[in-house]
């Protein structure tokens, strides 16, 4: 508590020099400063205030195509089934959002993986645009191992397929990090060509005249074989047929663990957050930087490969050439990631949103009669583009935060305009 | 042989002995295996390509042995593939590679394929020279892409829709070259965020426009009346060079007159080099009294246009119609083929050439029966070559050197 007081203590006390600082007039902070200081201070404010604003946006976009933004977003609320925490909702109602609740933490769960992923090497100095090939790689290499060795133990099976599916994503995102760590190329170059090289390979696959494609149906329906039943992961909430939750999410969960465990109390993730931090003086340090890159992204791809073969085995339980082409939970990842300020808990809560935003704007959950949902999914994507934008853009965020306090009556004459 | 009796040989072979010399011989000879194996000449020996291939692979040992290492490499691998190829193809049917093979057909439609991609690639270089990477390319093209048809739709004019398409296109830009110049967001973020927005307003805007049926078709006959953009008839002549070049599109020339202007500005005039200086070394730019911003916001609004005209290239000249995402990674191919080229007009052209070539073959293998699927996996070719590229196995690629990098005054 103390040590955590302190820092607050801390801040507050530079807040107040800042703003001495600036009433003095002599002494202008330059904007990287104040950045740097409300990282410290209000790291939260920020990234509140950007899904504010995202949605602000958002609701104005609503309001000009002729529809009302607060009933609107009341549906989309409603649709992800959130609804279900509060004590009130009984009955159909509240049978309703337990479902709903079932698909968004069903999306939430790849998200959080993912959202690892992109955070890991943020946390080592690199940009992981590739999250979206790495979970790709995961499920391809899930579906293959799934719904081979038919008669293999079933638990033993689904380690096996976990295990083979997250070192294929370490692997592949490996690629980038050697690339890295050996001569300098530069890693979103390569993640992105990664991607599309999963992308293509991945529809090449499944479709028809791949060699992983079904041969059930007359070869005729470009999709893979269904993994074997006793593969599936249990469902503990819902039913099974209808896409219930399943412990995957728990995997999860415990990856937000590992994460948080493996760069706050270990010699690895100091190693990486030293040369997150500046390569050059972590070189000086005697930290390999070229190991550490290798190392992160390996790391980081592992999780997004997690992400892959617990969809598959949770809930997708075969792949055809359109989920892979439509898929974009590592895309939205990186949202995840940025939102969240690339630590366990805000990857947890931003996952949770944007999980509940992609439910709640699909087409099974929101009432047509509020908003059209093939808009929605659109208006979704938008938001998701306005929260990136801001989020990396915290000195404009900073700055209207900022003109809220001058607003305040009585600071307006304290702090003279510029 | 002593060294100085070694360079006395070889200068009395002049530049035609030197390794590299040989070694691109050997790479020509590579390519030549496969080549003589296709039509019109199509080889049905195998020992053609097996024999000029070896050719290629000793050309290459030689190189290597002499010190041209990269080179030597470069052609001991394409006279290996132009065996594995020869081979391939020696074995296929002549019928198959009659049909996958028309050189004429396959150029026009390489020209079609690398267009939309040398807009945004001319584009990518504008911005990035300036020092300012440009992620965003694939959101811009998709922007100029639905308000291109969008605005030939509405007034009836294709020469107003690319303008329109344009406009949008460099608004986007606008918004980028904000948010990374002034705001000085990380640009790979920022050009996340361009993506996102331009998939989800041009998604969001078609469907609230056009719902559900698409925007309208050619085959209404809705588009003869001006709305698309028409294509250049040359000569009556049939032949060779009239299925290659005689019935292009207009925007295919047109994107030949902006590639050699991007050339001849950027490189060929003090205003290009100044545009240079600020993404070499800003401060000094600054210093010299060029407005580092000013130059950073004019490259990356054109940047936006640029690839907005590839987009509008893509919906009003060639396919038409506009469905949602309809770019599929074009974008990002055009600033592979930027990386590929070295972030030179010349290379990113070559690129754009050989990405829209593999694009072309892909296309015509779809319709052969037994190498369909594979047309497929070939699309992931460019990206294949471009991880080589920045692998530095072709010679590295380095980027302009204050690319990525948001300047402040001081």
């Amino acid at each position: 508590m103390t040590e955590q007081g302190d820092r607050e203590r801390g801040a507050e006390e530079a807040q107040r020099e800042v703003v001495e600082e600036r009433k003095g007039g002599d002494y202008a902070p330059s904007v990287a400063d104040s950045l740097a200081f409300y990282q410290r201070a209000g790291g939260i404010v920020t990234a509140l205030m950007t899904a504010v604003i995202a949605f602000l946006i958002g609701g104005i976009v609503v309001l000009a195509s002729g529809s009302n933004p607060f009933s609107t977003y009341k549906a989309v609320f409603n649709g992800t089934g959130l609804n279900w925490l509060f004590p009130w909702v009984t009955g159909a109602t509240r049978a309703t959002a337990a479902l709903n609740l079932q698909q968004t933490l069903l999306l939430t769960t790849p998200l959080i993986l993912c959202g690892l992923a992109v955070a890991f090497a943020f946390r080592c100095g690199m940009f992981n645009i590739g999250g979206e090939g790495q979970y790709i790689v995961g499920s391809i290499m899930a579906v293959w191992i799934a719904s081979s060795f038919v008669k293999m133990n079933g638990p033993l099976h689904i380690v096996l397929t976990i295990v083979v599916a997250a070192l294929a994503g370490g692997l592949y995102a490996g690629i980038a990090g050697f690339l890295k760590a050996t001569v300098g190329a530069h890693e979103v170059i390569s993640t992105i060509m990664l991607n599309w090289i999963a992308f293509w390979v991945g529809s090449w696959l499944f479709a028809l005249g791949g060699p992983l494609q079904s041969k059930a149906n007359g070869a005729s329906v470009p999709v893979s074989n269904d993994i074997v039943q006793s593969a599936h992961l249990h469902v503990f909430w819902g039913d099974p047929v209808l896409q219930g939750l399943h412990v995957g999410f728990f995997i999860a969960l415990t990856g937000l663990v590992v994460y948080w465990l493996t760069l706050n109390r270990t010699t690895l993730g100091y190693q990486v957050r030293a040369v997150g931090f500046n390569p050059e003086a972590a070189r000086y340090g005697g930290i390999g930087v070229a190991r550490n890159y290798f190392r992160a992204m390996a790391i980081a791809g592992t999780f997004a490969g997690l992400a892959g073969a617990i969809d598959v085995l949770g809930w997708e339980f075969r792949l055809n050439v359109n989920d892979i082409q439509v898929s974009n939970i590592g895309f939205i990842a990186i949202a995840v990631a940025l939102l969240g300020r690339n630590t366990a808990v805000g990857v947890f809560f931003s996952a949770l949103l944007f999980g509940a935003l992609l439910n709640g704007t699909s087409t099974r959950n929101l009432d047509p009669t509020v908003f059209r949902p093939d808009l929605a999914g659109n208006l979704t994507l938008i938001i998701q583009g306005l929260v990136v934008l801001f989020v990396g853009a915290d000195v404009l965020v900073i700055w209207i935060w900022n003109q809220r306090r001058r607003l305040r009556p009585g600071r307006a004459a304290a702090v003279p305009s510029p | 042989m002593s060294t100085p009796e070694l360079a006395r040989s070889r200068a009395d072979w002049g530049r035609l002995g030197e390794p590299k010399t040989i070694g691109a011989a050997g790479i020509a000879a590579g390519v030549l295996a496969f080549w003589l194996t296709l039509p019109p000449l199509k080889a049905t020996s195998l020992v053609v390509p097996v024999v000029v291939g070896l050719v290629a692979v000793a050309c290459g040992g030689w190189a290597v042995s002499a010190g041209a290492k990269r080179v030597g490499w470069g052609a001991v691998a394409a006279g290996l593939l132009g065996v594995g190829l020869g081979i391939a193809a020696t074995n296929s049917g002549r019928a198959n590679l009659t049909t996958t093979f028309a050189w004429s057909a396959l150029i026009a439609s390489m020209l079609v394929y690398a267009t939309p991609l040398t807009y945004a690639a001319m584009g990518g270089l504008w911005s990035e020279r300036s020092g300012v990477v440009n992620i965003g390319l694939e959101g811009m093209m998709l922007t100029g892409a639905f308000f291109g048809i969008w605005g030939a739709d509405k007034t009836g004019n294709w020469v107003l829709g690319l303008l329109i398409g344009m406009g949008a296109g460099g608004l986007l830009a606008l918004v980028y070259a904000f948010f990374a110049i002034h705001l000085r967001t990380d640009q790979i973020v920022g050009g996340t965020a361009i993506n996102f927005l331009a998939l989800g307003i041009t998604g969001y805007l078609f469907i609230d426009v056009y719902g559900s049926n698409g925007t309208p078709d050619l085959s209404t006959g809705h588009w003869l009346h001006g709305q698309s953009i028409p294509d250049i008839p040359i000569s009556q002549h049939a032949g060779f060079f009239q299925t290659a070049f005689g019935d292009l599109n207009l925007m295919v020339w047109v994107s030949f007159a902006v590639l050699i202007l991007t050339y001849l500005i950027v490189f060929r005039t003090p205003l290009g080099l100044r545009l240079r200086s600020v993404g070499e070394h800003p401060r000094a730019a600054d210093t010299v009294g060029i407005s580092v911003f000013r130059t950073r916001y004019a490259a990356v609004t054109l940047s936006g246009m640029l690839s907005a005209m590839g987009g509008a290239y893509l919906t009003i000249g060639f396919v038409h119609s506009f469905n949602q995402n309809m770019t599929e990674g074009r974008g990002f191919i055009a600033l592979a083929a930027l990386i590929f080229g070295k972030w030179r007009p010349s290379g990113a052209f070559a690129a754009a050439l050989l990405f829209g070539f593999s694009s072309a073959l892909a296309q015509r293998l779809g319709t052969v029966p037994h190498w369909a699927s594979y047309a497929v996996l070939f699309q992931a070719l460019p990206y294949v070559l471009t991880l080589i590229a920045v692998a530095g196995v072709i010679g590295r690629s380095i980027p302009p050197a204050a690319d990525g990098q948001p300047y402040s005054k001081q």
